[in-house]
């Protein structure tokens, strides 16, 4: 039904195991293996098929793909009605489009309804790159967090991304899953299984505990190694589930650190920093130091010289532990 | 055949239950529950395959009220056909009641999306008949907007999405009573014409008499045989319609009526005059 003139062939699965593969690559894909096993799966996108790799579903079920043109707001309300129809909508756009300007059907339409819409966007934080602030999402996860009922998370690589659409399809309810435009690379071992409101802990460090997700993962793993060489017990954990979060293992975390540094590819304010910051602060105080883009827009510029711009980097993990363990 | 007596009966019921709940409550949406309380008959006690004793059968009807402050019309209709006890309306906006001031899905049966932020129910009735179609089940989505409410742009995201993929399954009424809060639709910001900016995005459009009985019924049985496009059915009708201290007045919009107000109100309907 819903037309889309992407010239991408679709690629089997086996193709991008092992490798870096970006998780927007990895959502297309999985999308399409559900669309062979779920007849209730439909896809929305707005404009953007190619980008967000829908179209890959949408050349083998053209009849349950819809694109909506440039029109956000249309198109969550629509995947709300089909939701209240019995399908499994995933719409699909940039984050900032997604949760910005559909922010309102996303909350009054989708979550205060209850429909069971999963929203996957890509293109999220600043390593969307040359095209600048515009569609660099640094808010969504806040804007997403702060609605009732809603799921929020953010997939460190493409193997967690593929068990996540995964279980979107089993899990009733609202959901956002952000994805992103560039290549990441793996982190999570073959035995990882990914469950809603569940952190995994790669291992627990006695002086300071790394809190990242999405592509901060890998650079926070490469932190923790430079500084365990350095004697400084440092541990790493994925919480790519922000919200339900894991408030269990938070609060394990925390009574086994002195500093907690949290690490998103998102603002500041409101993401899994903020979430992190409101639980321990709560529950049992201990430092937290928060790295993200600190409250303000995003810029032109490649993937690779926007995250050092940013500090988005292992090595700005590294100094900020050291700094805040003098 | 429509019973034209019966439905303008119900009319009336409905009219005498929104101003009590209305009252009883102490705040709320009057003028525009009132003006669309002739369509609304028209679609649940004639046109609508609904069941109120399985709100979630499959094959039903659906019903999106898009103005959702026009809420007590809507909670009016589901407890005279049986969804729910009538002596609920006497909740309305209390605290815990399912009776929200905007209707609430989930609280309430029979309530097919949560609405009350305009220029939102389109794009979910549009979904709702892609789903139906996509089933083949040959069910008809019916959305009720104010006209005010085609304000909003995604009012016209959704008219052309409607049309796009031709939901011949979809029909959408406008209560077009031409006033909203601040006054006049044409004096806030013009709308009109409306009639030709929907044919222009591709639908067919019925223009009616929203307070005739006939018209409504006709338009409703006329839009189920076109194929291939959406049908508006653009319903001119009187804000505050029945109760002549409430009609064509933009301050009832959104307040409720006084305890001496029902009772001129009722007296008034129950002596004929609609």
């Amino acid at each position: 039904m819903g037309k889309t003139e992407c010239g991408c062939a679709p690629n089997s699965l086996s193709e991008f195991v092992g490798k870096d593969i970006a998780t927007r690559d990895a959502y297309g894909m999985a999308l399409v293996e559900l669309g062979k096993k779920y007849p209730n799966i439909v896809v929305l996108d707005a404009d953007l098929s190619c980008s967000t790799k829908t179209a890959l579903f949408a050349k083998n079920f053209p009849e349950r793909f819809f694109n909506m043109g440039i029109s956000e707001q249309d198109m969550m309300g629509t995947a709300a009605g089909l939701a209240l129809t019995g399908k499994i909508p995933f719409a699909s756009t940039f984050a900032i489009f997604a949760t910005g300007r559909a922010w309102e059907q996303v909350r009054q339409t989708i979550c205060y309804s209850n429909a069971n819409v999963k929203i996957v966007a890509t293109h999220g934080g600043i390593t969307v790159g040359e095209d600048g602030a515009t569609h660099q999402a640094l808010e969504d996860v806040a804007l997403m967090r702060v609605i009732p009922t809603m799921t929020v998370i953010v997939p460190a690589d493409a193997y967690e991304t593929v068990q996540c659409i995964n279980t979107a399809v089993d899990y009733y309810g609202p959901m956002y899953i952000r994805l992103g435009r560039s290549k990441v690379p793996s982190v999570l071992p073959a035995e990882y299984k990914f469950h809603i409101g569940k952190a995994y802990i790669f291992n627990l460090g006695k002086d300071v505990n790394i809190i990242a997700n999405g592509i901060m993962v890998a650079e926070a793993l490469k932190a923790a190694e430079v500084l365990n060489k350095e004697g400084i017990s440092t541990g790493v954990a994925n919480f790519s589930s922000v919200k339900p979060l894991d408030e269990e293992a938070l609060l394990h975390i925390a009574k086994n650190s002195k500093l907690i540094v949290t690490t998103e590819e998102h603002s500041v304010i409101g993401g899994l920093g903020s979430a992190v910051a409101e639980f321990v602060s709560e529950n049992h105080p201990v430092k937290v130091k928060r790295i993200g883009v600190n409250d303000t827009f995003g810029c032109s510029g490649t993937w690779k010289e926007l995250i050092k711009f940013y500090g988005l980097t292992a090595e700005n993990i590294i100094n900020t532990v050291k700094n805040s363990l003098k | 055949m429509a019973d034209i007596a019966f439905l303008n009966e119900m009319a009336k019921t409905l009219r005498i239950e929104i101003l009590k709940m209305l009252t009883k409550a102490g705040s709320g949406h009057t003028g525009g529950s009132l003006s669309a309380a002739d369509i609304v008959a028209a679609l649940y006690f004639y046109k609508m395959k609904h069941d109120p004793k399985n709100p979630k059968w499959e094959e039903r009807d659906r019903f999106i009220l898009s103005k959702g402050h026009a809420a007590p019309v809507l909670y009016t209709v589901l407890s005279l056909t049986g969804y729910f006890d009538k002596s609920l309306l006497n909740t309305l906006r209390q605290l815990n009641s399912p009776l929200q001031g905007h209707p609430c899905c989930k609280s309430l049966p029979g309530i097919e999306v949560s609405t009350g932020s305009l220029g939102q129910g389109l794009s979910v009735a549009n979904g709702m008949a892609l789903g139906l179609k996509l089933d083949g089940i040959p069910s008809r989505v019916y959305c009720l907007l104010g006209d005010g409410e085609i304000q909003e742009g995604q009012v016209w995201e959704a008219a052309m999405t409607a049309s796009h993929y031709k939901l011949d399954n979809l029909c959408a009424i406008i209560d077009n009573n031409d006033l909203q809060i601040d006054g006049y639709c044409s004096e806030v910001m013009n709308i009109y014409p409306i009639d030709e900016k929907f044919r222009a995005f591709g639908w067919n459009v019925f223009k009616i008499d929203g307070h005739k009985m006939e018209e409504i019924i006709y338009a409703l049985d006329e839009a189920e045989k076109i194929k291939g496009k959406p049908t508006l059915i653009l319903a001119k009708t009187i804000k505050g319609k029945g109760v002549s201290i409430f009609e064509g007045k933009a301050k009832y919009h959104g307040i409720a009526p006084t305890e001496e107000e029902l009772e001129i109100a009722i007296k008034e309907l129950k002596n004929g005059k609609n």
